[in-house]
């Protein structure tokens, strides 16, 4: 288990809230400024950090993240750049960090050297999202190996099978995917979610953190009554897409997480 | 179910479920609704019959005598996919799939279309079964295959176009990918070609598989005896799966996948996989894919949309290792040329993905004995491609 990570969700209870995570792609809107980027998101809150490496194909992803990955990637972004980048903020930071990337470019940089580096420069835990439990053993074995976390990720349409299957990878949470569909906004989140996160959590016996379609810091607070983390990505990427290179992105963004930090608090 | 993927879906090494969590159970129903209709006797009935009477099946085998002369070589046979309904062999994994998607309860369809073959063939299943259906196509092949996104659009389907990446095939999966995700309770998504997360790859195989089983038959009837030689074109791979799988256990019979070679080897120039690709993931399954250092995928070129992608089906990949199938590349104007000479020695003109299959057979012919037997999946019409190559050349329509 990442000591790390559980140890901001611990911090994150005993203040009774949930975890805020925050999403951004890597490299976007170029790979030099993602550093400041992610010291920003740790001066306004955020307790663990979802950084999104940029593939070509991302399935998974509505309009605002593929377009954030098209530009990270025009810009030079590959997975070795980014791994550099999470090794500067080591040197100050011991904000977790979690990797979200599709399986090829991890495939391609050779499995067990991506779960060796990773582990080298500070990296926390990954997110896969095209890699089920199904696929996922090779996968586990070189990270867990290294003492990285393989994050499961979960969503409305798996059964009660799958659920406990993620059990299985778990270590200091897993990831409930809100709704049925792509990252993006949702103007409204399902209302089975709340009894959707309470079954996972028994079932697993983890923390669950809720991800894809919250936006707005009316969602946060309304997830933070009942998950253990709760994801805000598309909102912080649009504001990103919105500044562009502009400097005044980096206040911008420590402005906006502040809010949602303070919409974590339960009660 | 014969032969592979294992229970996991894999060929060998390739294959898989590389998809977000949302489309795993969804993927778990779909496999076992295809193995029960399969062994459901009403549910073969209603397709073999609709494969008869609607898409006219069996297709003829044609003898192309003048083509063969002309080689001066083997007797080439030309199984004659492009008599189908709508023109192309992809009408049979249509209908097939449509027909499941009805049974399963689903009352929308969604498809990806390169060559826009794919796509007509699933909007005139839906408008036969009474679906609800939306395809989706790169815009760059909307320009090179305008012809038959009007045909969708007559057809009742809803065209979206996709404008993202390299506004091809590959886009156009993403996207369908993506509607499927939010829209898999009331959607099927129909796959084109052997491609894509288990079970897709079985099950548009054996959708496909009447074209080998049917020639199977045809050629020892007509001709008397097997052919040395089977030869299609792989786009994913679907004519070629299934014209192959009946032929598979006959080692003396040498089959053949023709891929793009487009305007020449360099990364971004082709579509040959297996000439310039390595193994990866792409769009749910692990096989062979052009691709850069980084993982990413390299763009493609091919004069034939159909063709114009980058991955491959995970079986072709397995075949490719084990060597049963052979894998070569001809170019553009290779197939441009191919095109041309059916049209004028046999009154066929094929679809420009075709035409790389023939455009093969023109190389190799010569080296077989004239005893000796050709087959041709001859997978599509060429109607579609007449503005684009008159386009090419400089005619102005
Ligand atoms: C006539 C024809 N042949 C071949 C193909 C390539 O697909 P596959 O390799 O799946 O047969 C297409 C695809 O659109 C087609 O229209």
């Amino acid at each position: 288990m990442s000591t790390r990570i559980d140890a901001a969700f611990r911090r994150a209870a005993k203040e009774k809230r949930a975890a805020l995570i925050a999403y951004i792609t890597a490299g976007d809107p170029t790979p030099a400024r993602t550093l400041e980027l992610l010291r920003a998101l740790e001066r306004g809150g955020v307790d663990v950090v979802e950084l999104g490496v940029p593939y070509s194909d991302p399935i998974a992803d509505g309009p605002i993240n593929c377009a954030a990955a098209e530009r990270a990637l025009a810009a030079g972004t590959t997975l070795a750049g980014v791994l550099q980048t999470i090794r500067e903020l080591r040197f100050t930071s011991q904000l977790p960090v979690v990797l979200f990337s599709y399986a090829n470019p991890v495939l391609a940089y050779g499995l067990s050297r991506f779960a060796l580096d990773a582990a080298t420069v500070g990296v926390d835990g990954v997110l896969l999202p095209d890699v089920p439990a199904e696929e996922a053993t090779p996968f586990h074995q070189q990270l867990r190996r290294v003492g990285v976390e393989l994050v499961p990720m979960l969503a409305p349409t798996s059964t009660r099978v799958r659920v406990k299957q993620a059990k299985k990878l778990a270590e200091s949470f897993v990831y409930f995917v809100s709704h049925t569909g792509v990252t993006g906004p949702q103007a409204q989140l399902p209302t089975e979610l709340e009894a959707q996160v309470r079954l996972v959590r028994k079932l697993t016996g983890r923390r669950v953190a809720v991800g894809f379609g919250v936006s707005k810091a009316e969602q946060v607070a309304r997830v933070a009554q009942f998950a253990d983390g709760v994801v805000v990505g598309s909102a912080l990427v649009a504001r990103i897409a919105q500044w562009g290179d502009d400097p005044e992105l980096v206040g911008d963004l420590q402005r906006f997480v502040q809010q949602l930090r303070a919409a974590t608090r339960r009660g | 179910m014969k032969r592979l993927p294992d229970e996991r879906g894999y060929f060998g090494a390739y294959g898989g479920r590389f998809v977000p969590e949302t489309l795993m159970a969804p993927l778990q129903e779909l496999e076992e609704a295809f193995r029960e209709a399969m062994r459901d006797k009403a549910f073969k009935r209603e397709l073999d019959g609709l494969l008869r009477d609607y898409c006219g099946r069996p297709t003829p085998l044609s003898f192309a005598q003048r083509f063969s002369a002309h080689l001066g070589g083997a007797r080439v046979y030309l199984k004659r996919e492009d008599l189908c309904h709508t023109g192309a062999h992809k009408i049979n994994n249509a209908l097939g799939q449509c027909l499941l998607a009805r049974r399963m309860g689903k009352v929308r369809v969604i498809a990806e279309t390169g060559a826009g073959q794919h796509g007509v063939a699933v909007a005139t299943a839906a408008a036969l079964l009474g679906l609800s259906c939306r395809i989706y196509m790169g815009t760059e092949d909307e320009r090179r295959q305008a012809l038959n996104v009007y045909r969708m659009r007559l057809l009742g389907a809803e065209v979206v176009g996709v404008d993202a990446g390299s506004k091809t095939l590959k886009d156009a999966i993403n996207e369908a990918l993506r509607d499927w995700v939010t829209n898999v309770h009331t959607t099927h998504y129909v796959m084109g070609s052997v491609l894509g997360p288990h079970p897709y790859p079985m099950m548009v195989r054996e959708f496909q598989a009447v074209i080998g089983a049917e020639a199977w038959l045809q050629m020892r009837k007509v001709y008397g005896g097997l052919p040395r030689l089977v030869v299609a074109c792989v786009g994913g791979g679907s004519n070629a799966a299934g014209i192959f799988t009946a032929f598979l256990p006959y080692q003396k019979v040498k089959l053949v996948g023709v891929e793009a070679g487009g305007r020449g080897p360099l990364l971004g120039h082709h579509a040959a996989r297996f000439a310039g690709g390595s193994p990866g993931v792409l769009h749910g399954t692990f096989t062979y894919l052009l691709q850069d250092a980084s993982g990413n995928t390299a763009p493609t070129h091919s004069i034939s949309a159909g063709l114009d992608y980058p991955a491959v089906g995970p079986e072709h990949a397995f075949w490719k290792d084990s060597r049963r199938v052979e894998y070569v590349h001809v170019s553009d104007e290779e197939a441009k040329a191919a095109f041309h000479l059916l049209a004028e020695l046999e009154g066929i003109v094929p679809a420009l993905e075709t035409a790389h299959a023939l455009a093969y057979v023109t190389k190799v012919a010569r080296s077989f004995s004239p005893a000796e037997a050709i087959l041709v999946n001859l997978s599509g019409r060429g109607d579609k491609d007449v503005a684009e190559v008159a386009r090419l050349e400089g005619v102005r329509l």
